[in-house]
Parts: C-alpha cells; sequence; structure tokens
C-alpha cells in the first residue's frame, strides 16, 4: 500500500486521483440514493447532451485559468457569436460554412480585444473581461432588439445539424463525442504541446518566462483567441440542439464552467493545471443538479450543494499543495 | 593577444523621463571575464537586459564578432551565442527540469509538439555530465521547486554550457547561496576561461568579483565611472574606491 502511494504516478497525480475519487463518491450517492433514476439509460443520455454545452468552454478557460489570468466575458462572447451564426444561417438559407466561419472569426476576434487589453493596454484580466462581458451583451441586445431567432427551417434535418446534435445508434449524443474527442485533443496540447508548455511557463513566472525566451505576450494573447473561438463552438452545438437562438444565450454559463475548472484542480494562482481534472469536473457540475432532485432533496438545495462541492474540492487542493512545499 | 567578442558604443536606455543608461562605451575580449559592479540603481541589471535582448538600447551600436547587431529579442541573442544565467529567477518554480532546461527552445516536431524523449534525453545529459549531479533524489522529472539555491545555479549554468554560448552573463550568481556552492560558481566561472568563453559577471560582493574577474567596469548612475585590469588593482584598493564612490559619489582615478 505504502509503494502505490509512493509512487512516482501518484507523487504527480494527486489532484487528479483526488478529483477522481470525488466524483465516484457522488455519484455512487447518486446510485445509492435514487436507484431508480441512475441504474437507467435516460439520465446519462441528458448528461451526455447538455454537459458539452460548458465542457468545451470549461476545457478551453483551463488554458487562460493556467496562465493566473481569467475570462468572464465568454458567456456574452457565446451570446454574440451565436446570435451571429442564426442570422448568418438564415439569411443565406441554411450555408454552414459561411455561417460556422463568420461566427467563430468573431469569437475570436473577440478573444483577441481581450487578449490586446489584457497585453498591451495592460488591464488586469479580470477587469477587462468584465468590460467585454457587457459590451458583448450589449451588443446582443441592441441587435437583437430582444427577440430570438428560430433555425428551424434551415437546420433541422440538415448535415450539418447530424454532425453536431444527432444521436448516434439513437443514443450517445455527437456532442458528447466531440466532446470527448476535443478534450483528448486539448490535452495532448495542454501537456506536450510548444504552447501548452508556454502557458505553464507564463502562468508561473512572467518574469523567468521572458528571460528563458517565451513571447510572454503572444501566448496571452493566443489563450485569449482559442476561448473565444471554443466560446463560439459551444454556442453553435447549443444552436443545434435547441434550434433557436435566445437573447439571453450564454449567461448562464458563466459559474458552471468556471466551477467546473476550480472543482477540477487548476490553481488560481498560475503555472499548474489539469485538463483531465477539468472533465470530471465537468462531470460534477454538470450532474449536480439533476442528481440533487433525483435524490428527492428540493430544487432548493442545488446552489447549496454546489458551493459546498466548490469549497470542500478546493481546500482539499489547498492543502495537497501547502504539503508539497 | 586579444579578439574582441562585444563592444558597446554610445548605449543609452531611457525608461520614460529615466535616463538608466548614458553613453555606455565597454568592450568584452574573447576569453575574459568582465566584472560589472556598482550600487543599486547603478544600471548594471540594464545594461545586461541589453546584451542579453530583454531591452533594446533607446540609442547605441552594438557590436558582436566586429559586426553590428541589432539584438530584438531574447531568441536572437541566444542564437548570436549570448547566454544569461539570472540565478534562480530565469527557471520556474512549479515545471519540471526537463521543461525547465528547453523552455523558450523547445525540441518540436513540425507541428510544434514537444520530442519529449529527446528533451529528456538530453536534460539528463546536462544533469550528469554538465552539472554532475550525482543525487538520485534530483531527476529530469524533479520540479525546481525541490532544488536548493547552488542546485538551481548548476541547472542554470549547465544549460549555457549545453548551448555551447561564447559570452555567458552571470547576474548575482552567488546571491543566496552557501560558501561551499558560492566556491562552486567561481570555479566555474574560472573554468570557462580556459574553454576561451567569455563572461559578464554582477555581483555585490567585491571579494567574490575580485578573485573570478580579469577586469573590473565600475558603474554609478548609468555611467562608468571607472575601468580596471586586475593587475593594475588589489583587492584593498578595489573595496576603497567603492567605498568613496559611496561617500562622494565621485571616484578618483589616479593618473
Amino acid at each position: 500500500m505504502n509503494n502505490i502511494l509512493n509512487s512516482y504516478f501518484v507523487r504527480t497525480h494527486k489532484l487528479e486521483i483526488s478529483i477522481t475519487i470525488i466524483a465516484i463518491a457522488l455519484f455512487l450517492i447518486y446510485f445509492l440514493g435514487a436507484p431508480h433514476v441512475f441504474t437507467r439509460f435516460p439520465i446519462y443520455r441528458a448528461f451526455m447532451q447538455s454537459m458539452p454545452f460548458f465542457g468545451i468552454i470549461a476545457i478551453s478557460a483551463t488554458f487562460v485559468v493556467t496562465l493566473g489570468e481569467i475570462d468572464l466575458s465568454f458567456p456574452s462572447i457565446v451570446g454574440i457569436t451565436s446570435l451571429t451564426f442564426g442570422m448568418l444561417l438564415t439569411a443565406t438559407d441554411g450555408n454552414f460554412f459561411i455561417s460556422f466561419i463568420l461566427s467563430t472569426s468573431l469569437g475570436m476576434f473577440a478573444g483577441l480585444i481581450n487578449g490586446l487589453l489584457v497585453t498591451k493596454i495592460g488591464i488586469p484580466s479580470i477587469v477587462a473581461t468584465i468590460g467585454t462581458l457587457f459590451f458583448w451583451r450589449g451588443l446582443v441586445n441592441v441587435i437583437s432588439q430582444g427577440s430570438g431567432i428560430a433555425i428551424v427551417d434551415v437546420a433541422d434535418g440538415t448535415w450539418h445539424h447530424t454532425l453536431f446534435v444527432e444521436k448516434l445508434f439513437g443514443k450517445i449524443p455527437a456532442q458528447f463525442i466531440w466532446f470527448i474527442v476535443l478534450t483528448a485533443l486539448m490535452q495532448w496540447v495542454y501537456r506536450y504541446h510548444k504552447f501548452g508548455n508556454h502557458i505553464h511557463f507564463v502562468g508561473d513566472n512572467k518574469a523567468s518566462s521572458q528571460m528563458m525566451g517565451i513571447n510572454v505576450d503572444n501566448v496571452k494573447i493566443i489563450a485569449f483567441v482559442q476561448l473565444g473561438f471554443f466560446s463560439a463552438l459551444a454556442g453553435i452545438f447549443t444552436m443545434y440542439e435547441m434550434l433557436y437562438f435566445w437573447p439571453t444565450q450564454g449567461e448562464g454559463l458563466m459559474l458552471t464552467t468556471l466551477a467546473a475548472v476550480f472543482v477540477g484542480g487548476t490553481s488560481v494562482f498560475g503555472g499548474r493545471g489539469t485538463i483531465f481534472g477539468t472533465f470530471i469536473g465537468v462531470l460534477i457540475i454538470g450532474s449536480l443538479e439533476s442528481g440533487i432532485v433525483a435524490l428527492g432533496l428540493s430544487g432548493f438545495y442545488v446552489k447549496f450543494i454546489n458551493g459546498l462541492m466548490i469549497t470542500v474540492a478546493v481546500s482539499i487542493y489547498a492543502i495537497i499543495q501547502r504539503k508539497k512545499t | 593577444m586579444t579578439i574582441e567578442l562585444l563592444r558597446l558604443e554610445n548605449i543609452y536606455k531611457n525608461f520614460g523621463a529615466v535616463k538608466v543608461l548614458k553613453d555606455i562605451n565597454i568592450k568584452i575580449n574573447k576569453g575574459e571575464v568582465v566584472a560589472l559592479i556598482g550600487d543599486n540603481g547603478a544600471g548594471k541589471s540594464t545594461l545586461i537586459k541589453v546584451i542579453t535582448g530583454v531591452h533594446r538600447p533607446t540609442s547605441g551600436k552594438v557590436y558582436f564578432n566586429e559586426n553590428e547587431v541589432d539584438i530584438k529579442s531574447v531568441a536572437e541573442s541566444r542564437k548570436m551565442g549570448i547566454e544569461a544565467v539570472y540565478q534562480e529567477r530565469a527557471l520556474c518554480d512549479q515545471q519540471e527540469l526537463w521543461r525547465n532546461i528547453f523552455a523558450g527552445r523547445e525540441i518540436t516536431n513540425a507541428f510544434g509538439f514537444l520530442d519529449i524523449k529527446k528533451q529528456r534525453k538530453e536534460a539528463e545529459k546536462i544533469l550528469r555530465d554538465y552539472i554532475g549531479f550525482t543525487s538520485k533524489a534530483i531527476t529530469v522529472d524533479s520540479t525546481v521547486m525541490g532544488l536548493s539555491g547552488g542546485e538551481k545555479q548548476g541547472v542554470a549554468f549547465g544549460r549555457s554550457l549545453y548551448f555551447n554560448s561564447d559570452l555567458i552573463v552571470l547576474d548575482e550568481p552567488t546571491m543566496g547561496l552557501s560558501i561551499q556552492e558560492t566556491e562552486k560558481v567561481l570555479n566555474f566561472v574560472k573554468g570557462l576561461k580556459q574553454e576561451n568563453k567569455s563572461a559578464i559577471f554582477i555581483d555585490h560582493n567585491i571579494i567574490h568579483v575580485y578573485g573570478a574577474a580579469d577586469r573590473f567596469i565600475i558603474l554609478d548612475r548609468g555611467e562608468v565611472v571607472g575601468e580596471f585590469k586586475k593587475n593594475e588593482i588589489t583587492r584593498e584598493e578595489l573595496v576603497q574606491k567603492m567605498i568613496q564612490l559611496h561617500e562622494s559619489g565621485k571616484i578618483k582615478v589616479e593618473a
């Protein structure tokens, strides 16, 4: 036992192991407390359907948090890019490529603005992205005048609808498969690509990174740009599922997404994080609401238990880190 | 026989209205160790950052191997053969050694993914051959956090040797080190000369500087106020000069 606890893998993966144990314990509680729900497939299908919408953003946001930065504007980037996607798809009578390319480009442009405000103007990211959070949502309201856009006529039954949200074998939602693929890809980039490597160094120590020849500003800008892209992508997934754009789209994403990153074990101080942890964080945060209701507790407990999870998980990480230094 | 490696001509550096460097003219030969000394705020750090490409001079010319150069970035100065050893400050605490040693110049494939095997193998070589770490407690997977000051310094030195640079810039290399570790660092600096490599060396401790350097350049408020070869001045005289400078703000250069 002692040998296992001291092995290299365990020593270097404490965060991942802790979060996995927490997740298993949580699902065990669901399973024992509400077997009539959790021994059947529909609840898992519902999870697979809804989790990717914020999960994709959480994975991407892990890069920004590892930098020691934060982005609060992504809910509004989801809003403005979804609006753009909906308008273009209806205006072009269902031209997927134009709609996709232009709306994700807008997402990257919004990310670029965040990146420039933080690096070139020198505004702390928490302040800069509060500004852009209001800016983009405000623009959504001005353009949409408060009304939604139905895309049923131009999206339902098309090949791109199939590609994004159709159920494989009638059971597994396509967005979940995409979510898994993206997570694996981003994990690889995060750990083993030059960019991911630089993310860790800049988040760890900006001045040292600069002295080692890393272009700190570029790394930060690219991190915000990719988050803009994935916010747009998450919005498009949601649009295909709902076949509708509504002006508040994305607003509910902020806390669940960031909670998933922090519950997953990525350090708010930067320099250290885990994509796998964020993935498990998404499973935890994304299952709490249904889980709690299925257990027979009233919906009023959802936020309370959410808060409890976040506080407990983050405290455990703080204790692990303290022992390390 | 002296062959010039680096020459700075009329270097000025301003940060906004603050003139940090004023008309700096210095020269460093091959196989020579030059010490930059001066009080805090004298401009030593800024001067070496100009040489290593962290800052660009406001005006003035830099010659390397007798060619005029414009060093725009750290990457460029490294390519030319200038390598900085910034105490432990140029290592990132939470990252593994195999990542730290290659940070900013990763070995990658065409898609930018790290060649992990090669980086680890080369890092291992640096730890064992260049630095001489024998302790089993330190591996390429160790994070910098657990290393002592001397070990960190060793990693930074090993890195500069591995990349085979001509000019090594040492910023306060003995700061915070034990006596034994300091000895190792000073020996390393002396060893550079034998390989015909040059070094610029900043240190607060005149005793360390005196032992390791061939020439001393004294900076004060952004200007070169004195320059001595080791055979022109004893250690006591050098200390005397620094005290004098500190008290009067002026240095008496005897003709």
